[in-house]
C-alpha cells in the first residue's frame, strides 16, 4: 500500500431525522486538531435526504470540505446503503483517517466498513493523536476501562475509528468560515438491500439524554429501588439535573438502559455528577470519571468511587439525599 | 432450520479488582465466563430450537481452556460444538479474527448466524458485522427480540438510543444479541453430565480455507502499540459526618464552584 496516496481526514455526520447529532460537531473538532497537525483537510461526509442545506453548519465547526450525498435511499440509516456510500467515497477519494460516532449507528456502520475495505478499525477511542511519523495513535480503553491500549493501523489505510458522544469537544461555532460544498452521487445496487425497517419508536423523548446533561443525580445499589429513585428524581428536579444509574440498577431493571452510565452503558462528562449509593466498579468509573466535579455518598468509606470523588460523603443516600433536597430548594426559593 | 451461535470466553471483568497501592488491575483469580452478550445470543438460538426444531452450533475460537464454555453451551442446549484453536490465529484483532471465524462458518450450513453485541473484555462490537460482511449477508446488531415466522422470514426487534427499530430481514443473516434481551437458561443437570462426554470438534488451520495472510498477528491491520494504566486521580476530600453537617459541607461547596 502507498500511503502517501491516502490524506485528509473525514468524518462520518450522522444525523437522525435530518437532525446533525452532536457526536458528529464533537468528531469535527478533532478532526480539525488532526488535519491541523497533518496539514492536511477536514472533510464532511453528509449523506441523508434533503440535508444539504446544513452543510455550511459543518463548515461553522471546522469542515474545510462538505461531501454531500443526497439520496432517498440515504434518509433513514439502514447498514447496506450507507456502507456502499461511504465505501464508494472512500475508495474514490483514499481519506488516510476516518472517524465514526460510537453510536448503535456508528457502531453498525464502522465494523462493516473495516470489513469491506479492509482495514483496521479501533472502537470508542478515547485519545486521538498524530505520530512523528505522520500515523494515528488512537487510545482506547480496555478490560472494562482499567487498561489504557494505544492502537496504530500502520500498514492500512484509511485509519479508521469510533469515538463514543461526549468524549471529544466540540470547536465553537465560527460563522461565515470558508469552505467548499460539494454535491455526490451514489452509486447503489440495491439488490443487496436486505433489511426492511418497519418502524422507528422513540421512547422517553420528554427527557435530556445523559451526555448531553450539565449534572447528573446518579444512583446505584444503594439507592436501592424505583422508591429510592423517586428520592432522586426530586432531589434532580430542584437542581435541573437529570437522574442517571450505574449498571446495577438497569439490571435490576429500576432504571432503563439509556440512562446507565458506564463502560456498557454511556460516558458522561457533565459540570457535577453526584455518585449516590454507587460503589464504584471500574465499568462505571470509566464512564463517568472525567466529570469536572464529583460529589459521592456511600456506606462504605472503602467504595472504590471515593477514589474518584472530588467530594466524599460517608453517609446513608436515603438520610443525605432528602435534607440536601430540602435545602437545595430552600436556596432556589430565596434566589426568586 | 439450522443456527451456529458464536461465542467467547472472556475474564470476568465485573470481578476484576485494583491493587489499591499501585493502582493496577489484578488479574489473578479473575474467573473465565461465557460472554454474557453471547450467551443472550445462544439463548435466543435454544428457544427457537425449542419452538421450531432447529439444530444449533456453537463455535469459539480460543486457547484450549475455552472448550469448558463451549460444554456450558452443550449443557444447555446446544447440538453440535466447534472449537477453532491453532498458533496460526493468535494475537488476531478483530478483523484477523472475523476472517478465521467467516472461514469456519463457510464449511458449515446456516440459515442464521449469531453473535453476542460485544464481548465485555474489548467491548468493540465489531466482529459479527465483521462475519456478516465476509459472508456477504445481511446483518441486524443490537438486537432485543427477535421472531421468526417458521418460514424464512425475522422480525426484530433493535435497541437505539431513543427507543427502538423495528425490521424485518430473510434467512441466511447474521444478528448480535444483547444479553438484555433474555434471560438465559441455565445448564441442565443432565446435560451437564452429558456434556463431559460429548465430542466437541477442534479445527485448525486446515480446517478453514482462509489465507494465512489474514489470520492471526499478520492479519490483523491493528496492532497495539502500548499499554498503560491510567493512574489513580488525586482523591478528593472525604468526610464521616452527620447528615446534616453533611448537607451542609455539599451546599458549601455547590456555591464555592459556582455550580448554585
Amino acid at each position: 500500500m502507498d500511503k502517501s496516496q491516502y490524506k485528509d481526514v473525514y468524518v462520518f455526520v450522522e444525523q437522525r431525522e435530518g437532525v446533525i447529532q452532536k457526536v458528529a460537531l464533537e468528531l469535527l473538532g478533532k478532526a480539525r486538531e488532526l488535519a491541523d497537525s497533518l496539514q492536511e483537510q477536514v472533510v464532511a461526509m453528509l449523506l441523508g435526504h434533503g440535508v444539504a442545506g446544513q452543510a455550511q453548519e459543518l463548515i461553522a465547526y471546522g469542515a474545510d470540505v462538505v461531501l454531500c450525498a443526497d439520496a432517498p435511499e440515504l434518509e433513514e440509516y439502514n447498514t447496506e446503503p450507507y456502507a456502499q456510500a461511504i465505501t464508494q467515497i472512500v475508495r474514490e477519494r483514499k481519506p488516510s483517517i476516518v472517524l465514526i460516532g460510537a453510536t448503535t449507528i456508528g457502531r453498525d456502520l464502522g465494523p462493516r466498513l473495516s470489513a469491506r475495505l479492509e482495514t483496521g478499525l479501533t472502537a470508542d477511542c478515547t485519545g486521538l493523536a498524530i505520530s512523528e511519523e505522520r500515523d494515528l495513535l488512537m487510545t482506547r480503553p480496555a478490560f472494562g476501562g482499567n487498561l489504557m491500549a494505544t492502537i496504530m493501523c500502520k500498514q492500512h489505510r484509511p485509519q479508521m475509528s469510533t469515538v463514543r458522544p461526549g468524549v471529544m469537544r466540540a470547536k465553537p461555532r465560527e460563522e461565515g468560515r470558508d469552505g467548499k460544498v460539494e454535491n455526490i452521487e451514489i452509486r447503489f445496487d440495491a439488490s443487496k438491500f436486505k433489511v426492511r425497517i418497519l418502524k422507528t419508536v422513540k421512547e422517553q423523548k420528554n427527557r435530556i439524554d445523559i451526555t448531553e446533561a450539565k449534572v447528573l443525580v446518579s444512583g446505584g445499589r444503594g439507592v436501592g429501588n424505583a422508591e429510592g429513585f423517586e428520592m432522586l428524581g426530586k432531589l434532580a428536579e430542584t437542581i435541573h439535573a437529570e437522574v442517571s444509574s450505574s449498571r446495577a440498577m438497569v439490571d435490576a431493571g429500576v432504571m432503563p438502559h439509556d440512562r446507565q452510565v458506564g463502560q456498557t452503558g454511556k460516558t458522561v462528562r457533565p459540570d457535577l455528577y453526584f455518585a449516590l449509593g454507587i460503589s464504584g466498579a471500574i465499568q462505571h468509573l470509566a464512564g463517568m470519571e472525567e466529570s469536572e466535579f464529583i460529589i459521592a455518598v456511600n456506606k462504605d468509606k472503602y467504595a472504590p468511587i471515593f477514589g474518584v470523588a472530588d467530594l466524599g460523603i460517608v453517609g446513608d443516600v436515603k438520610k443525605v439525599v432528602p435534607l440536601l433536597t430540602e435545602r437545595l430548594a430552600a436556596i432556589r426559593k430565596e434566589e426568586k | 432450520m439450522k443456527i451456529v451461535v458464536c461465542i467467547k470466553q472472556v475474564p470476568d471483568t465485573t470481578e476484576i479488582k485494583l491493587d489499591p497501592v499501585t493502582g493496577t488491575m489484578i488479574r489473578d483469580g479473575v474467573p473465565s465466563i461465557m460472554n454474557p452478550d453471547d450467551k443472550g445470543g445462544l439463548e435466543v438460538a435454544l428457544t427457537l430450537k425449542d419452538k421450531y426444531g432447529a439444530e444449533v452450533t456453537v463455535i469459539t475460537m480460543g486457547p484450549p481452556q475455552a472448550d469448558d464454555i463451549l460444554r456450558e453451551a452443550l449443557a444447555m442446549g446446544a447440538d453440535r460444538a466447534i472449537h477453532l484453536s491453532d498458533r496460526k490465529f493468535a494475537g488476531a484483532d478483530t478483523l484477523a479474527t472475523s476472517n478465521a471465524i467467516a472461514g469456519a462458518l463457510r464449511m458449515l450450513e446456516y440459515d442464521l448466524v449469531i453473535t453476542g453485541r460485544q464481548a465485555i473484555d474489548g467491548d468493540t462490537a465489531q466482529v459479527g458485522p465483521q462475519i456478516a460482511e465476509h459472508l456477504d449477508l445481511p446483518q441486524v446488531t443490537y438486537v432485543e427480540d427477535l421472531e421468526f415466522d417458521g418460514n424464512k422470514t425475522f422480525t426484530i426487534r433493535k435497541s437505539m438510543e431513543e427507543g427502538y427499530q423495528m425490521v424485518q430481514v430473510e434467512a441466511p443473516c447474521v444478528v448480535t444479541v444483547l444479553a438484555s434481551a433474555n434471560k438465559a437458561r441455565y445448564m441442565s443437570v443432565r446435560g451437564i453430565v452429558e456434556a463431559y462426554d460429548r465430542e466437541v470438534e477442534v479445527w485448525n488451520f486446515n480446517n478453514i480455507r482462509v489465507d494465512e495472510a489474514k489470520l492471526g498477528l499478520n492479519g490483523s491491520p491493528t496492532r497495539v502499540w502500548k499499554s498503560f494504566t491510567k493512574g489513580a486521580k488525586a482523591a478528593g476530600t472525604l468526610y464521616e459526618v452527620e447528615p446534616a453537617e453533611a448537607v451542609d459541607i455539599i451546599v458549601e461547596k455547590l456555591k464555592e464552584k459556582f455550580i448554585i
